[in-house]
This record gives structure tokens, sequence and C-alpha cells, in this order.
């Protein structure tokens, strides 16, 4: 549980650490610390430098504007959980981040570092799936959007390229017609079937994002597609859940079977969309 | 009485092994096996040798002929064992055999130099599955050995035979107690220092026995016992787990003595999972023959046990307790068991928490379900059909136990008052109505406490204490046990208040280093305050004798006309002349005015053998409701009625018990040693093995009886295992029962939700 060697650069700003990030070849930014810590104790990571932006409160916010939600990415689990303003106007995302890890987890571990990590396990992109957020990312040429279907690329790899920085999550405004139900690993809290369901009021379509399940979390068009236009009845929903892991490879190992991940994903979907449409 | 260690525990302020800084302390890390069999057929240390701040990295050839063999105090007659040496040697044999040491100024040199080691192995066939170990074509764990069958051990009691004659059914079950990791929160470590001017060795070390620790640690690097001090400070969970002399400890001995500098090692996270002893992992065939009324005649067992690949402290020993225990609290007529011990290339297994009682009660309380279910029995009746009377007691078990004193009846009674059996399986056939699956469950046990009596133990099953009345009157209280968090600090202080009539403030309870508590025999099978409490007892009678002779004479009265009460001597009579504590303990050793041959001061040793072991018991119920569709288990509620006779503190009481009870917890629904068909141990962390949380922990009904023991004068019977064995096979029947009405016989743990969940919906796993 020793890390190997490493140099330590402090970013007191973005762009500091975009600088940083350009200057230094084999680096990694350190946000709450909550992966990466134990992958460089268990030497999984042994990064030559370390660029450390917890301490950016220019990436600690959350407000509204333009009708939108901006989180910046150094936002803690706990902010989001016990937000207010988010209870008012984003509800699944303090209702997801209650279920994260552990108190000590949330108090310090961040959605920016959670999403970059792209653990297929972790919970915020099944959210950030389903409320279709926008990314933004900063990099040596300036700021760019990236859409959620186009963040998680492949297992523990996300859009962010290694000289970039994760600065803001957007999401939309929505009512309480949301739900998160999760099925945790009972070692580690992570997902093995997290279903984030996003309904719209009157019931003409919904969103479904799932992480856990496959080797990136993923949007189940297909249980989209056949509840589109529908009345969102429980025969309807349970129906139309069966499809949560259509097409999808499902992950297996000792926790969970392909065949529980898929049975757990349609059993979450069916309840996260149950519970949304019943607010 | 809250506890009195707790404030330092609680606010940071305890000392821990790693706490320990020495001037020029080094640190010792050790390169482990990745391979859980395998040649070695070069090492290559120059790279890392030549990493700045390392002073020495040695391998097997280097350090194993002075550390001498790791030693088993409980190898069977003609067992075939291999040398345990502290590094490996040409061989690796475990996932986590230690194979280098480095030893450097601080960990970050150490840890890098290890990454620097080149150790070429030629991987060699693994032996995982302790049933397939013992087929013809298996492949060998210790080629050496010839074989992978370690010993065979057979308990035979009563005529069993005769017994499956008279039967007029035999129930049939195969059980896997499964392999489980200890996981206590502070890993192992220990710091070694050796002094050059008296040629003594000094070793803080993260253990339950340092007595032991000490006993045998000359054995291995030749350093005489009374050259030793071993010191056990704070101690963060040991459950078993540090209930044993381990490699590392001998090994940084040495490397302290041969490199002239106090070394230290702290064992990682997933050092401990690997490379610290193991539990259970047991397989049984269980035969109970019956009578068609309920009563039960007799046991049979074929069981295995997984030694792994080293014979550790206690390894032979402990599947042979869950022989003595199967008959649990019934009068059955006869027992057999037939044990195999079997090496498999995996870490050892040894005691952990209830060592070997928790897979006999698991077994007999899952056999008397099993025997309810087929004889259409209320598995109530059956239980108490086949306890023996209070009258009956001493009861001579058909295993060739005595247990002391019980009444099984007052338990069962008194848990199904409080858990309202009744209204609970009206619930449950409501909540069955309505497709629910709702279950109820129990369990009645016995265990065998305060171990024990010197014929059944290796090197002594005494315990040592010490009183001292300090000249100033305050009490220092020295005792031979090894408490590590179970709170004899408060409870022998309590005992020596009661007992003295001082203020307990006024009391200090030392433990745990040798050059304080001379001897003893530590703390494992709930025996610290049974055992080591009585020796204070006996000290403290010794003292109370000396000063009421000192009284008289200071009070010019004769002795027999000196009363002690409420911590004065008093002339009988004569309220007004005595002498307190204080005037006494000054006197005596400021020894101006002793009466004739009295020797000065107030102090007294004593060892208490115990006559017999002690049996607490008691009866678990649990009900459970089970989520059809996820397989997730919710228990609904938990009582639990134990006793252990008289209390001295219930506080601690209930203490043991919650905390046993999540053991078992954990047992029952999540924990596994998992190790695929290579010996890689998949759950080598807290990321795989779960272990039970606050949330996961019901609110706990608990409840008690009180039966003395006529083993020790206090009455008591010891309550460190009582949770872990009366609570899994309660959670396990009642998830069982829960599962009944689908036609669910039997699982084996941990009941994890895909397990239920094919059970449920008749999916092969």
């Amino acid at each position: 549980m020793i890390p190997a060697a490493f140099s330590y650069i402090r970013a007191n700003t973005v762009d500091e650490a975009v600088a940083a990030l350009a200057q230094h070849e084999d680096a990694k930014v350190l946000a709450g610390g909550h992966s990466l810590i134990p992958a460089l104790k268990l030497r999984l990571a042994q990064p030559r430098t370390l660029i450390d932006i917890s301490r950016l409160s220019d990436l600690n916010y959350i407000h509204e504007r333009n009708g939108r939600v901006m989180i910046g990415a150094m936002t803690t689990h706990y902010q989001i959980e016990s937000s207010a303003f988010l209870h008012e106007r984003c509800p699944l995302l303090p209702q997801l981040a209650a279920q994260i890890g552990d108190v000590q987890v949330r108090n310090r571990g961040t959605i920016g570092g959670s999403l970059v990590h792209a653990d297929p396990a972790a919970d915020w992109p099944a959210a950030i799936l389903a409320l279709e957020a926008d990314l933004e990312l900063a990099g040596p040429g300036g700021r760019r959007i990236v859409k959620a279907s186009d963040f998680f690329v492949e297992m523990m790899q996300s859009a962010v390229q290694p000289n970039e920085v994760l600065c803001e999550i957007r999401v939309p405004v929505t009512g309480p017609t949301v739900a998160y139900a999760k099925f945790a690993q009972k070692a580690s809290g992570f997902a093995i079937a997290g279903v984030a369901a996003v309904v719209e009021p009157k019931g003409k379509w919904v969103r479904v994002g799932i992480t856990g399940v496959a080797s990136k979390a993923y949007r189940a068009t297909a249980v989209e597609n056949a509840l589109r236009g529908e009345e969102l009845t429980e025969a309807a929903i349970t129906a139309a859940a069966e499809h949560a892991s259509d097409e999808i490879e499902t992950l297996n190992d000792i926790h969970a079977s392909a065949e529980f991940r898929a049975h757990l994903a349609i059993v979450n979907t069916r309840r996260a969309l149950l519970a949304a449409a019943a607010e | 009485m809250k506890r009195v260690e707790d404030p330092r525990l609680i606010q940071g302020l305890a000392t821990y092994v790693d706490d320990l800084v020495l001037p020029g302390l080094l640190q010792a890390a050790l390169l482990r096996s990745p391979y859980a069999h395998a040649r070695i057929n070069s090492i290559k240390t120059d790279a890392a040798r030549a990493v700045a701040g390392v002073v020495a990295v040695l391998v097997g050839a280097d350090v194993n002929k002075a550390c001498g063999a790791v030693p088993c105090a409980a190898l069977m007659p003609d067992q075939k064992a291999p040398v345990h040496t502290v590094l490996a040697s040409d061989r690796v044999y475990f996932v986590g055999h230690p194979v280098a040491v480095v030893v450097a100024i601080d960990r970050y040199a150490a840890r890098d130099a290890l990454e620097l080691i080149e150790v070429d192995y030629e991987p060699l066939p693994v032996v995982s599955d302790p049933e397939k170990a013992l087929e013809k074509d298996s492949p060998l764990t210790h080629p050496a050995l010839g074989t992978n069958l370690a010993f065979t051990w057979t308990l035979a009691n009563g005529n069993v035979d005769a017994a499956f004659a008279q039967a007029d059914r035999v129930v049939r079950q195969r059980m896997v107690h499964q392999r489980l990791i200890p996981m206590a929160i502070e890993p192992r470590g220990c710091v070694a220092s050796w002094h050059n001017g008296e040629q003594s060795l000094t070793l803080w070390t993260s253990t339950q026995i340092p007595h032991l620790v000490r006993t045998l640690l000359p054995g291995m690097i030749g350093v005489p016992e009374n050259k030793i001090r071993i010191v056990a400070p704070e101690v963060g969970g040991g459950f078993g787990s540090k209930l044993n002399l381990y490699a590392e400890e001998a090994l940084c001995s040495h490397l302290a003595m041969r490199l002239g500098a106090p070394v230290k090692w702290i064992e990682s996270r997933r050092e401990n999972a690997a490379a610290t002893i193991h539990g259970r992992d047991q397989i049984g065939e269980y035969e109970v023959a019956v009578k068609r009324d309920g009563t039960v005649l007799a046991i049979k067992a074929r069981s295995i046990a997984d030694i792994g690949a080293y014979n550790q402290l206690l390894t032979p020993a402990i599947p042979t307790l869950t022989g003595s225990m199967l008959s649990g609290c019934y009068k059955l007529k006869a027992v057999r068991m037939d044990l195999m011990g079997v090496y498999t290339n995996k870490m050892a297994t040894d005691a952990y928490r209830g060592a070997g009682r928790p897979e006999a009660t698991y077994t007999i309380e899952r056999l008397m379900d099993l025997i309810a279910g087929e004889l259409k029995l209320d598995r109530v009746k059956i239980r108490q059909k086949n306890f023996p009377k209070p009258s009956e007691f001493p009861f001579n078990t058909a295993t060739g136990l005595t247990y002391d004193s019980g009444n099984y009846q007052g338990a069962l009674k008194k848990a199904q008052e409080l858990s309202g059996w009744d209204k609970l399986l009206k619930q449950q056939a409501a909540a069955r109505k309505s497709g629910r699956l709702f279950g109820v469950g129990l369990s009645t046990y016995v265990e065998i406490c305060a171990l024990g009596p010197s014929k059944m133990m290796a090197a002594g099953g005494w315990e040592w204490g010490c009183v001292r009345m300090e000249m100033s009157g305050k009490v220092t209280v020295i005792t031979g046990a090894t408490p590590h968090g179970q709170g004899q600090e408060t409870s022998f202080a309590q005992i020596a208040a009661d007992k003295l009539g001082v203020p307990i403030e006024d009391i200090v309870v030392m433990r745990g280093d040798t050059a304080v508590a001379h001897y003893g025999r530590d703390t494992y099978g709930s025996r610290a305050t049974v055992i080591g409490g009585t020796a204070l007892l006996m000290c403290m009678d010794k003292i109370i004798a000396k000063a009421r002779r000192f009284a008289a004479h200071l009070l010019g009265t004769k002795e027999k006309n000196i009363e002690f009460k409420e911590g004065r001597f008093v002339v009988r009579g004569n309220g007004k002349k005595s002498v307190d504590w204080k005037t006494l303990s000054a006197e005596s050793y400021v020894a101006k005015n002793l009466p004739p041959n009295f020797e000065p001061g107030l102090e007294a040793s004593s060892f208490f053998e115990p006559p017999n072991c002690t049996y607490p018991f008691g009866t678990h119920i649990v009900a459970v409701e089970l989520d059809g569709e996820t397989g997730e288990v919710e228990i609904v509620k938990y009582v639990g009625v134990d006793d252990c006779g008289p209390q001295i503190n219930p506080l601690l009481v209930e203490g043991q018990l919650q905390g046993g009870i999540a053991h078992s917890l954990g047992q029952a629904l999540f924990e596994r040693a998992v190790y695929d068909e290579n010996g890689q141990l998949l759950t080598g962390e807290f990321m795989d093995y779960a272990m039970p949380r606050a949330k996961d922990v019901p609110e706990y009904i608990l409840s008690n009886t009180v039966t003395p023991s006529p083993s020790n004068p206090m009455g008591i019977k010891g309550c460190g295992e009582a949770g872990t064995i009366g609570a899994t096979p309660a959670i396990a029947n009642a998830v069982l029962d829960a599962l009944g009405p689908l036609g669910v016989r039997h699982l084996d743990l941990p009941f994890t939700p895909e397990k239920l969940w094919r059970a449920i919906h008749r999916k092969n796993g």
C-alpha cells in the first residue's frame, strides 16, 4: 500500500491545470482521490506527476443558467446529495448521490472525478445518460462540449483526453418524475445494476441509463422505444423493462453472473420507471 | 459501567504497533508469491539492493536456517507435515507465500526495491479443491509428502451402528462450511528490537498471545525465553487470526539481531487477506438416526477439513472441536466423526471466532430442522424433546464431554416469549398467503468456553494473575490473559473493586507485556474472564488474609476478631476501631511495625487451573423476508437469549454478542473466501470480500437467563463466541424456512442474492 514516487503540482486555476498537463508527460489529475489514491497505493497507477485540482474552488458550484443546471466538476457527492436547489430542480442527482459508497466516500469524492474515471460500475453515468447531460472539457485548445452519449468510450476510459480537464456538467431542469434504482455489490458498494429513469411528466417519453451491467454505462434504447407514446401503466412498464439489456454484453464476475446481472437490469428498470412515473 | 479503555480508543490516543517509533528503526517488506504452486528457479536481488536506502535483501537460503520452522502445537500422531520455513526455499505453496524480504530505511524504499526483485517461477499444478485433492490422479500440494492427506482423525463414542439399526429414519445432508477471512481491521505487524549488550530481544507484535509467543519463539530463533520480552500493545481485532506465531514475527526478530537495528513490519490489507490464517472450510456428509417420534439417536459425519498449505499453531485441532460439539444441546446415544485433513495450495486455516464450534452448531441445528421437516414434527418440540433436563447436569455428552450446567428449556422459552413466536408464525402464514417469502428460524446452541483444563491444552490451560496494593493504597491488577478489546480492563477492575471494597478509579489493570505480566496463557476461546478473573480472585483472597493478620496486629487484637467489610478491617463489635487499605498498604511497605515473621508488602500472585470448561448456551430466533426478485434478505426480527452465567458487566456481554452476531450475519449472508482453480485469491481485499456494515446489522433484542457454572467461584461462563455460534444457524434456518414452500431443502452459506434468486426460480448456477 505504498505508492511509487511521483512529483506533485497543485493547480490553482483550470488554466494552470491544463498548462501543467501540457508540460508534464505521464501526468494524472487528482480530484477527490477516491479512485486514484487506491490505484496509486496498489501501484496499479504509477504516474510521474500528480496535478492536484482538489482545491479548485472555481469548479465547485451548483447553479442554474439559461434554464440549465450547471454543476462544477469538483462538486462532491455530498454537496449534490444535500443540495436543496437540486432537490427542487434536478432531483435525480441528489437521489443518486445518496446511494454512492458511504458517507466518507461521498464527503470527499467528486462527480467530475468519478465521471472521468469511467468505472463501468460507478453510479453517475446512469444519471448523466438518462439526463442527456453535456460535459464541458478544458484543454490546450480551449473548451469543448461532449454529449453524454459520447462521453463513455470504453471500460475505464472516458472522452477526456490526457491533456484535458473536465470542468462542468450541464443537465436539464426536471420535475420530480425521476428515480434511481440500484442493486449494489455487497463488498464495494458499486452498482451491479444501477438504473436511472427520467420520465416526461405527461408520460410521452422516458429515458433510461444503466450502469454496472456492461463494460460501459448505456442508454436502454429498446426500453425507451417500447414506451414511446405509450401510457405508462404498470403492465406497459413491466413489458418494456424486459428489454433492459437487449443486445448488451453483460459483465460476469464472482459477484454476479451475466444472467443475474441481466435479470437485475430488468428488475431495476421496472422499479425505477414505476417509481419515477408514480411521482 | 462503561468501558474504561474506550476514551483512548475512541480519541485515537491508543498505541498500536504501527504507532511505535524507535531510533534507527528500519522497515521490512515482503515479496510474496503470485503463484499458488511453483518452483523457484532463481531469484535476482542485485537491482533491489541498489535502491537508495535499502539495507538488506534476503531470501530463504539467507534466513531459514537461523529462523527455524513455524511451529504447530496440534499435529496429529503420524501426521505428514511440511517444514514451514519463514521464507520459501525452492518452491512456493500458496499465493502470498513470502519469498524474499527487503529491509530499508523507509517503507517507500522497501516497496520500490520489492518491485526490482526478479524471481523466475516455474508454475506447477495447483491443488485448490480439497475433495479433488483426494482423488487418485490429483496433483500434490507438497509433492515431497507423497499425498494430500494430512491426517485422519476419528471420534467414536457410543454404539453408532446399534443406534442406526434402531432408527426409524435416517436423515442425510451434505453441508459446506465455507472458508472465511477474519479481516481484523488492524492487520498484523511487529517491531523487533535487539539489545546487544544484554543479548535480549523485545518484540512488539499485534497478537492475542504474547505469552505463548514467548514460549514458542525460542524454538525458532534460539534466544532463551528469559531473554525475550513480548509486548502486545493495543490490538485492533484478532478473532483468532492473531492466535498464532507467524513467520514474520520470527523473521523480524532475526533481522533485528542480524542488522543490529530495530525492524518494523506492517502487513498490508492484501497481505492480510492472503497470508493471515483463514477460518472454517470444512465439507461434511452428515447422517442422523432418528425415531419416528423425533428422538435423535446418533450422528455420523464424514468430514474434510481444508488445511491449506501449512499447519499453523492449532490448524489440525480446529475441525476436531467440531466433532466434540456435534451433539449440540441434545441427548444422543452415539456420535461418530471421520475427519480427513487435506493439504491444498491455499493459506492455512486455523482458529477463527468460534474455531470449529460454529461448524458443529450449524450442522446439528440445520439437521434438527431437516429432521422436523422430514418427520413433519414441530421444530421447537423436537428440540425440547431431545434436551437434557436441568437436573441432568453435569451432563455427559455422546461426544465425551461433560457439560457443566444448563437450562436449555428456559432460554428457549424466554426467546419464544421475547420474539412473540406464535405471532411471528401467524405473520408468516399471512405473508405466505399473499405470496411473500417470509421465514422464521431458530437455533438452540451450546458452546464450549473457558479453554481449558491443562489436560486438554498443549502448553497449559491455567491462567495467572497478580494483585498489588501499592504504597499509596492504589491497586494494580496484572493479568496473564491478554484482553485486546474485549473489555477486561473494565470487568477485572470491577471484580477487584467489589472484592477489595476500593473505588474503581483507584484500580489499574495491566496486561499484554511479558515483562509486566510474567506468565499467562492469553486470550482465546472465551477464557480470559472465567480463568483469568478467577486467578485474580485467588490473589485477592491471599491479600485479604494477609491484610487481616496485619490489621489485627495494628489494632492490637486477634485475627479472628477482625472483620473485613467495604474496604475496611474492623474490630468485630467495635466499629470505631478499624484500619483501611491506605493505612495498611503504607504501613506494609514502610515496614517499621510489622508482626513477627511478616513479609513487607501486600502483593499476591496466583495460577488458576480450571477443573472443566464451561458451556454457555442460548436460543436465537430470527425472522426474515426475502425479495423474490433480487434474492436479498431483510432481517425483520432478531432475538437472542444467551446464558453465560452471572454477568460481571452486562454492557460488555451485550457488546460481545452484538459483534458476534454481526460476524454470523457476514458468514450467513455475504462472506466467502474465493480461490479459483489456479489457487488465486479472488476476494483479497475489501472491494471483493463482503463484510457486514453498520446498516446491515438489524436491531437486536437481546436478553439472558442465568445458570451459574460450578467450575469457578463466580459461576461465569464466557461470552466471546456465543453470538458467532448461535446466530449463523438461526439465520440459515430462517432463510431456508422462507424457501420451504418452494421445495428448497438446503442451501450452503453464504446466502448471496444470486444463490437465493436461483433457488427461488429453480435456475442452475
